[in-house]
């Protein structure tokens, strides 16, 4: 099972889970998202980050965020929706503590992520799109990632997981179910999707200066610059000096 | 004669906390600022359009050019839009630059934005890169907190607003006019153009486009001169640029250098081809550009070069392929990918890749039947140009220059599933013992 | 076709030259190739292309190539022609002369055939498919396709009139640009992306708009159907009647389909001068109402005190005698949903049968300065002497006084929202709170209270090109009427009274009023008594006033007038039902031509069944004073009689002749009657109403009809009774909290005449000390409480 088997047959397709009417939104989600919208010239650009609020809080997109979405922006329920099912990042059905992301676009599939997805998938249980029973992971296969050069490449919580292989993937995913603490290959130490998404709504979570500023194959030019006396002229050749005057 | 590599705007990547204000400062940060805002606007304008600068988001554009087109009667706001979405299959350069250096992007905004007047500026980053954006969101505070963004800015009377705002998941809003869309709000499908965005674009004001890489290259170009940033590149092709050399390649990774450097020097630098391998196909920027092979090794990488060979430069995101991979397969992931993402707005997008799929899964599945390649690239053909944006122009260049370039695999498809021929596990960077992934 | 006017319209010199297949077409600057191309008979195949919606360039149908941008240069790939503007000296390529532009439309009706389904024998559409069509006179004879094909669970409701096979939708965002741009609505919406992108409703908003039946209609496919047309018929099977629509007085061309003497469906007619190519959900699923087992076939007549059913002869005879023995104390109710010939017949019965000035078509609240102020304003005014659609659009500053245009004349709240969208058209309305429509129209509120309306009427401003829209409630607030004429004298603004029913203005001009004959001739002119006299081969015409509809009530009611002659009226209608319903069991005859039993009937002595609108000809005048055909829709009608021709045969047995039978002669006498050239009547100038006051727990009430409501004409439409909005009553924040009334409360309402009680609304932008409630809910008018707007009711918490 690849996660690319031909669909044809869209029964669930057209909106949110509207049977789930569950919800955390509260007053001060509300108060949070008129900020959100305060950000922007016109209230409606706020609506993606709002819409990640909504994530942080329900753990998806639920009912009640979009009427929330909707009520605040002073636009239509069907509005939302249209938004809120247009990006793959916001999700219909609960997603898990953590969300696991495995590139399987053309490079990362052929470096290995199609097997990893594979893997992933019989070590969790799940298929894609799904979240195992006890919430604690969801299984997505992304799209490139733009980790091209850390391929193949996996994604947690949005924070990336470079240079993966079906055994730092076992590693990583027991620590997680562990609750030990995982750091990200150039990111922070992992929270949670939920956690992720506050930060995506524009309220910072002060992780910014975990991790490095680069790591592995972004500093291979460099590296190789460095020992190679290798770098940029340090001003213009004179001919442009002297159209400058 | 320049250097090889010519590291700019990955020169601080190495250091500590390079992402750290103080430290940008250390390293000169910001003093292309100042000098900016001695300026005129006008002035900005045309050092950058005498640096030569084109857009480094994959068209090329010339970026001084395109703030011209601002209409500086038009009594709406103006803004200026960092396109940060980064999601062409291959290209991953953005990313590492605005984590490792987001300032040098913070800057060449604010010099970006006083050049085209705007006071309300906005990086749309894509959603999925989570500790990019808390970069991003933190250098933003930190140049506020510097008197760098915000009212009268080092005491010159501009004032700017810069706001970070997370995608959501979606490859059609690195078209610009769909970003412009997604912006604000609304599903991100493109505009009908006219009006162009330098006329009409968010809030239908005046509003310039630009990829991360072009505007981070301004500082440089305002601090140093246009002369100096025009002494790299090639005639038509100035300045600097990054390179992301990805796939089969020893050491894959990001390489900062002039604009027409050749392939046979990057994986050389990348330590060659994996162990044993040899080149197959490449793109030279992004699954978008029309796949090459082995013949344009020492094809300069610049952009008339590019076109010349019947590609295009693209965003110099070259992923790598040795004799192991399948084209089929990989044609058929990179259609996976834009019938994914397909926006769904026009008919040729939409139903064209949903049908291209379909006959590409039978070709890897060595269920095609003769005729069937014909049927294809006529399909394509129905495609090509007929869309409403390029996104499908990306799927129809994926397919016909794989079917150019390696007819005989398509023909194969007609009796040998494409796994039995290139079995899948030999292309993994890892031991793969299942069946590597297909049905 | 707006396109040819637009052509037309503008100087020639403005004109530019383009070639297409080589053929030289001159069309103004700006114009679209396709339409380009529509002018000289090159019909290019599309889909999303509406030319009433901004162009989209969705479904990439209607390429064409383009070898010479008028520079000389071509452009590289072909151009979709929808959103293509032509330039001076242009060159384009259809498919007919373009084998590039040919393939590329054959493969893209393929790429939209690959998903479709092969249902076009039990579709809706079949027959009348853009697609089919488009695919038989532009496509491959053969698909190439071998995949599978895209399915979803089908149909799905987007409202319980509107159903939506997801299989058939090509994504041409025809209904999603229609219910934001046009009528702005937008509870439908693009969702999903890619392949999966389909037309969705949030599901607990589903798609409840006035004007949602248009995006059936220009649906290219039958993605979106009718509850209540599904499966009814074959277009190819239905037989079209173009009629104008007897609803509200916007005066919508309609077609109206039937088969086997049964109207199936009605479709908005093109007709670009009053409502484009679009109408309202009334006017289009309200045709059910002639249908029930409460149809009158045959006459009635009281036996015993006992109605039965009677032969016309006898039914005839009985009338006679008692409208003799009434001895012209006779009064005459007539309605406003009666084609202008019968109003004019019920008109001139008055007064050359009967001998009596006692007609009037008010059957609802009315004032002697709503009288004066037709008399003055209105009637005899011909169509472009006042403002027509056209004015609408043009105008820099609409104010609607009394008027809610979504509700009452939904066309006219169609046209203002094009001008505001499109010319920046600024709208104001004189109202105790900001309703949707208005917000829709982004309008400024002048918040008034009613009662209060003169008085915010006469402090208006006016500047620039200004048009004062008056309602039928206009007349609520006394001097309202006054102040608006005062302010048109003032600053020049342009005034329209704009009815709530189709048949109001034909009977104005019929003469159904009782200080005017035909034509806007006053009763009380003497010349233009001789003059009216004249034309109908009569003496003399009543010289005096005769009594309104209230005092015909009252009369009655109290037993001083004799009889009643009543058209299609409903106690209900009027001010006081309670009064109403006294007065026609009270009157010493009541003669009733009805459709349906009523109240009225119930009451009456004689009843003659008369035709429904769909059964005879005629016309209606709009409130542009437009005349609109009806036609005879339905051949097999349930009774032989038209009211004209019911009172023909009343007036011919009553030794007297009305001298026209048909409505043919009817309107041909009227016409040559014409408009009036002599005095006019002098212009109402009743004294402003203080503003009304909240008192004590009392709260002044407002009110006014909702367009899908309980009226008797919308009985059998049930998908469409299920789209009207929720019937509630509406309070501001502060008036709320001062009663501890918080939203979704019962609230009771009671009035001299009763109470009702209703869910609570908080409205943000009412006016405090004010309560709105709607005019019917549910066949339950204010009429029956004995309140109007104006007047101080008492609300309390708690359902009564």
């Amino acid at each position: 099972m690849s996660g690319h088997e031909f669909q044809s047959y869209f029964p669930d397709s057209g909106g949110v889970d509207y049977s789930d009417q569950e919800s955390n939104i509260t007053e001060a989600t509300l108060d949070e998202m008129r900020q959100i919208a305060a950000r922007y010239p016109q209230s409606r650009s706020a609506l993606l980050p709002m819409l990640h609020l909504v994530q942080s809080v329900d753990g998806r997109v639920s009912p009640r965020g979009i009427e929330a979405c909707a009520d605040v922006l002073g636009i239509s329920t069907a509005q939302v929706s249209g938004v809120a099912t247009f990006y793959t990042m916001y999700k219909r059905r609960p997603a898990g503590k953590h969300h696991v992301g495995v590139c399987t676009t053309a490079l990362c599939a052929v470096m290995g992520g199609d097997a990893l997805l594979d893997h992933v998938s019989d070590k969790l249980g799940i298929h894609a799109g799904e979240t195992t029973p006890d919430g604690t992971f969801s299984l997505e296969a992304v799209e490139c990632n733009a980790a091209c050069d850390f391929a193949p490449v996996m994604m947690v919580n949005w924070e990336f997981m470079d240079n993966m292989t079906p055994e730092k993937a076992d590693r990583l995913l027991d620590d997680l179910a562990a609750g030990q603490p995982v750091q990200s290959t150039r990111g922070a130490t992992l929270t949670s999707w939920k956690e992720a998404e506050r930060v995506l709504a524009g309220f910072p979570d002060g992780r910014a200066d975990e991790g490095p500023a680069a790591a592995g194959a972004s500093l291979v030019g460099l590296t190789i610059a460095r020992e190679r006396g290798w770098k940029a002229p340090e001003s213009a050749p004179e001919p442009a000096k002297q159209e400058e005057m | 004669m320049t250097d090889m590599l010519t590291p700019v705007l990955s020169a601080n990547w190495a250091d500590d906390r390079a992402w750290k204000l103080s430290n940008y400062e250390r390293g000169g940060g910001y003093q292309a600022l100042r000098k900016a805002l001695g300026m005129t606007p006008d002035d900005l304008i045309t050092e950058v359009k005498d640096s030569g600068l084109r857009g480094r988001g994959g068209a090329g554009f010339p970026t001084g050019m395109k703030w011209s087109f601002v209409p500086q009667d038009n009594p709406n706001p103006k803004y200026l839009v960092v396109n940060a979405d980064e999601s062409e299959p291959g290209t991953c350069k953005d990313i590492p630059l605005m984590m490792a250096n987001p300032h040098v992007l913070v800057e060449g905004v604010i010099i970006s934005s006083y050049a085209i007047r705007s006071n309300y500026a906005f990086i749309y980053v894509r959603g999925e890169v989570l500790h990019v954006i808390r970069r991003l969101q933190q250098a933003v505070r930190e140049a506020y907190s510097a008197g760098y963004l915000g009212k009268n800015i080092l005491g010159s009377g501009y004032d700017l607003e810069l706001v970070v705002h997370a995608g959501a998941g979606a490859y059609i809003c690195g078209e610009e006019t769909a970003l412009l869309d997604s912006l604000e709000g609304r599903r991100g499908q493109p505009r009908l153009r006219p009006p162009f965005p330098a006329v009409a674009g968010l809030y239908a004001s005046p509003t310039v486009v630009n990829n991360v890489e072009s505007i981070a290259s301004v500082p440089g170009i305002v601090g140093k001169g246009a002369g100096w940033f025009a002494s790299m590149g090639t005639e038509k092709s100035k300045g600097h640029g990054i390179f992301s050399l990805s796939g089969h390649v020893a050491n894959p990774g990001q390489f900062e250098a002039p604009m027409g450097i050749t392939l046979r020097q990057l994986i050389e630098l990348a330590g060659g081809m994996r162990n044993g391998h040899q080149l197959k196909f490449f793109t030279p920027g992004g699954s978008s550009t029309q796949i090459l092979t082995h013949e344009h090794l020492d094809m300069p990488l610049d952009f008339d070069s590019v076109m010349a060979a019947g590609s295009l430069l693209g965003t110099r995101a070259l992923q790598i392929f040795d004799e192991t991979t399948s084209v089929v397969r990989t044609t058929l992931r990179w259609v996976e990918f834009y019938k994914h993402e397909s926006c769904g707005k026009c008919t040729p997008c939409r139903e064209g890749n949903w049908w291209l799929v379909q006959m590409l899964k039978k070709f890897e599945a060595g269920q095609a039947v003769e005729g069937d390649i014909e049927k294809m690239l006529d399909v394509a053909d129905n495609i090509g140009g007929r869309s409403f944006c390029a996104l499908a122009d990306g799927a129809v260049a994926c397919v016909t220059s794989a079917v150019k370039e390696f007819r005989s695999e398509f023909e194969a498809g007609y009796h040998t599933p494409a796994w039995e021929l290139f079995p899948y596990a030999k292309s993994a960077l890892f031991p793969v013992t299942s069946d590597g992934g297909h049905a | 076709m707006s396109v040819d006017a637009k052509a037309t319209a503008v100087e020639k010199s403005d004109l530019i030259s383009v070639f297409i297949d080589g053929i030289e077409v001159q069309v103004p600057k700006g114009t679209l190739a396709i339409r380009a191309a529509e002018m000289i008979g090159i019909d290019i195949p599309r889909f999303c292309d509406h030319p009433l919606l901004d162009p989209v360039g969705a479904c990439r149908q209607c390429m064409v190539e383009v070898p010479d941008m008028g520079n000389g240069r071509g452009m590289p790939k072909p151009q979709a022609s929808c959103t293509l503007e032509v330039a001076p000296n242009m060159h384009i390529q259809t498919q007919v002369s373009s084998p590039v532009a040919e393939k590329a439309q054959k493969g893209m009706l393929e790429f939209l055939l690959i998903n479709h389904p092969l249902d076009c024998p039990i579709c809706d559409k079949g027959g009348e498919c853009p697609l089919q069509n488009q695919s038989l006179s532009h496509g491959y004879g053969e698909s190439r396709y071998d995949g599978v094909k895209r399915t979803f669970p089908k149909p799905v409701s987007v409202s319980a009139q509107v159903l939506l096979d997801r299989e058939r939708c090509v994504l041409c965002a025809r209904c999603t640009r229609f219910s934001e741009q046009i009528s702005g609505d937008p509870f439908i919406a693009l969702v999903e992306r890619g392949a999966l992108q389909q037309v969705g409703i949030y599901e607990d908003d589903p798609y409840d708009s006035y004007f949602s039946g248009n995006v059936i209609q220009i649906c290219p496919v039958g993605a979106l159907t009718s509850a209540d047309y599904r499966f009814q018929a074959r277009p190819f099977d239905l037989v079209s009647t173009p009629v104008t629509c007897e609803i509200c007085s916007s005066g919508c061309q309609l077609r109206s389909d039937h088969r086997h003497y049964q109207v199936k469906r009605r479709l908005a007619g093109n007709a670009p001068e009053v409502n484009e190519e679009w109408n309202c959900d009334r006017g289009r699923f309200a045709f059910y109402s002639g249908r029930g087992a409460d149809r009158l076939r045959t006459p009635l007549v009281r036996d015993s005190g006992v109605l039965r059913p009677a032969s016309w002869p006898e039914a005839i005879d009985a009338a006679v005698a008692g409208l003799r023995a009434a001895a012209g104390n006779v009064g005459v109710l007539t309605g406003g949903r009666l084609t202008l010939e019968n109003a004019y017949g019920y008109a001139k019965f008055a007064r050359t049968v009967l001998g009596t000035n006692n007609i009037d078509f008010r059957s609802r609240a009315h004032s002697a300065e709503e009288a004066d102020f037709l008399a003055h304003a209105v009637a005899g005014k011909r169509l472009g002497e006042g403002v027509t659609y056209a004015d609408l659009e043009r105008a820099a500053s609409v104010v609607c006084v009394g008027f809610e245009p979504e509700e009452e004349s939904p066309i006219v709240f169609l046209r203002l929202r094009k001008a505001a969208r499109k010319n920046d058209l600024k709208v104001t309305v004189v109202a105790p709170y900001l309703s949707n429509g208005a917000l829709k129209l982004g309008a400024e509120l002048v918040p008034t209270a009613p009662g209060g309306e003169a008085q915010a009427v006469a402090a208006l401003e006016a500047e620039g090109d200004t048009i004062v829209l008056l309602g039928e409630r206009a007349l609520d607030a006394p001097g309202t009427l006054s102040a608006a004429v005062a302010l048109a004298e003032r600053t020049g603004a342009r005034l329209a009274w704009i009815p709530r029913r189709a048949g109001d203005r034909g009977a104005i001009e019929a003469g159904c009023l009782p200080n005017l004959l035909p034509g806007g001739r006053l009763v009380a002119d003497a010349g233009a008594r001789v003059d009216v006299g004249a034309a109908w081969g009569v003496a003399s015409l009543p010289p005096s006033a005769g009594l309104d509809a209230d005092a015909m009530l009252a009369a009655a009611a109290r037993g001083s007038l004799s009889a009643l002659v009543v058209g299609g009226v409903q106690p209900t209608d009027f001010a006081d039902a309670v009064l109403a319903r006294e007065a026609f069991e009270k009157a010493g005859f009541v003669l009733s031509l009805e459709t349906r039993v009523s109240e009225v009937t119930e009451r009456a002595d004689v009843v003659l069944p008369v035709d429904l609108i769909e059964e005879q000809p005629g016309h209606f005048l709009n409130w542009e004073h437009r005349e609109g055909r009806v036609n005879r829709v339905n051949k097999q009608a349930a009774s032989p009689m038209t009211d004209l021709r019911a009172l023909a045969m009343l007036a011919d047995a009553l030794g007297s002749d009305l001298g026209v039978r048909t409505a043919k002669a009817a309107k041909a006498e009227f016409d040559e009657l014409g408009a009036w050239d002599g005095g006019r009547a002098a212009a109402p100038t009743t004294a402003a109403a203080s503003a009304p006051a909240a008192t004590g727990a009392g709260l002044v009430l407002a009110s006014w009809r909702q367009l899908i409501d309980g009226s008797a004409a919308n009985d059998g439409a049930d998908a469409l009774l299920a789209t009207a909005k929720p019937v509630v009553a509406r309070l501001s924040a502060a008036t709320a909290s001062g009663l501890g009334l918080t939203e979704g409360d019962d609230v009771t309402i009671t009035a001299g005449g009763g109470q009702v009680s209703l869910p609570l609304f908080v409205e943000d932008s009412m006016v405090d000390g004010v309560v709105w409630i709607p005019g019917n809910r549910g066949g339950e008018g204010l009429g029956e409480l004995r309140v109007t707007a104006g007047e101080t009711v008492t609300v309390t918490g708690g359902a009564a």
